[in-house]
């Protein structure tokens, strides 16, 4: 009995020693998890951030064009029934966020439409971008005000992201070169538009 | 005679048609909509689900989910044409695929990792505690006088002889 304690003290301190090495290298393992996964929220945290406090392109910025309009039947911009700013470029571009539910919009429909009227020969482009809409009601807002230039809706809410809008009417007027000239929040006036208008087509 | 059960199954088939068709022209109810609805968000109204949000915005998507299931499409079919048309933001929840699958195993990574290193801890504290233990055991053991071995009765002994004979 004596011996088998003797004996088993004797290789005691060894596994001990071992296990205690064991013990230190698991904490320091979980303490490199646990500040691993912190540094990863962090980062998401931040990266979420920086993406919320994106704001709204402002004039002298080039515009946002990452993206294709998938137009109306009927709302065609030369005959194509998808296209992108970048084949627009050389021309000047009213970009106009609307909705069949925003009052507002309804304001600025026929100034809209009569500025196309007048512009359209003039290297000027109108898109309208139904945002937030069902295609039923923006087609018979569409109708309703004879509204003939191209439009849209805004699929998966991709261009609205793109220009950060907070709400509808936003209009964005491009110069021929793609950068941003004005930026309209709420119903555009006619001296603004037209006003805009003339100088960017003389550029 | 024949002819006459011929008749009365063909009337009675047509009526079971006719009773289907009438229950699957039945209009869709508010609750059947609101079903959906509630698991849907209209991004110009954000944090108010679809179902409660009074805006004419809302108003129209409901009326589409309502003109759907008229139509017989399924819920999932709806929330895709939602999606499709809106982005996926519409959803209350974001949809498992690609990066969205953080969002889904993050909370639950973080809760066992934390689990596994919380026990960890515990396991190191309950060793550190029997280490001690078993230290402050043997200091106990050792720190009352032996009584005297039979080695030192006789050493005792013959010392008080020497003393004795001077």
């Amino acid at each position: 009995m004596n011996e088998t304690l003797t004996g088993a003290s004797a290789a005691d301190p060894p596994a001990e020693a071992e296990e205690t090495v064991a013990q230190k290298r698991s904490i320091r393992w979980s303490t490199f998890v646990v500040w691993g996964a912190v540094l990863a929220i962090l980062g998401l945290l931040g990266w979420g951030l920086i993406n919320a406090n994106q704001t709204r392109p402002e004039a002298g910025v080039v515009a946002p064009s990452e993206f294709e309009m998938e137009f109306f039947d009927g709302y065609q911009w030369q005959d194509m029934s998808v296209a992108s700013l970048e084949d627009m470029k050389g021309n000047v571009v009213v970009l106009n966020f609307w909705a069949s539910w925003c009052v507002e919009c309804r304001v600025e429909a026929d100034l809209l439409e009569s500025a196309w009227r007048q512009y359209r020969d003039r290297g000027v482009v109108f898109l309208g971008v139904a945002y937030v809409d069902s295609e039923a009601k923006s087609l018979a807002y569409l109708e309703q005000y004879g509204i003939s230039y191209p439009n849209a809706p805004d699929l998966g809410s991709a261009i609205s992201d793109e220009y950060e809008i907070t709400g509808v009417p936003e209009t964005f007027i491009i110069d021929r070169e793609g950068v941003i000239a004005d930026v309209v929040i709420g119903p555009v006036n006619a001296s603004r538009l037209y006003g805009q208008l003339d100088r960017l087509v003389v550029q | 005679m024949r002819a006459l059960r011929f008749y009365t199954l063909a009337l009675l088939l047509l009526l079971l048609g006719l009773a289907i068709t009438v229950q699957a022209q039945e209009p869709v109810t508010d609750d059947e909509v609101n079903e959906i609805a509630k698991d849907l968000f209209c991004p110009v109204c954000e944090n108010t689900p679809l179902d409660t949000c009074p805006t004419q915005a809302c108003q129209d998507w409901r009326d589409e989910i309502r003109q759907m299931l008229t139509e017989g499409r399924s819920e999932a079919e709806i929330q895709d044409y939602f999606v499709s048309r809106y982005g996926a933001r519409v959803l209350s929840a974001p949809p498992r695929e690609g990066f969205n699958w953080i969002v889904w195993i993050l909370p639950v990574a973080a809760v066992v990792i934390g689990a596994v290193v919380f026990g960890r801890y515990l396991l190191t504290l309950q060793d550190s505690k029997d280490t001690e233990g078993s230290t402050i055991d043997v200091a106990q053991s050792t720190a009352p006088v032996p009584p005297p071995a039979a080695d030192d009765d006789d050493y005792l002994s013959r010392v008080e002889k020497e003393v004795r004979e001077g």
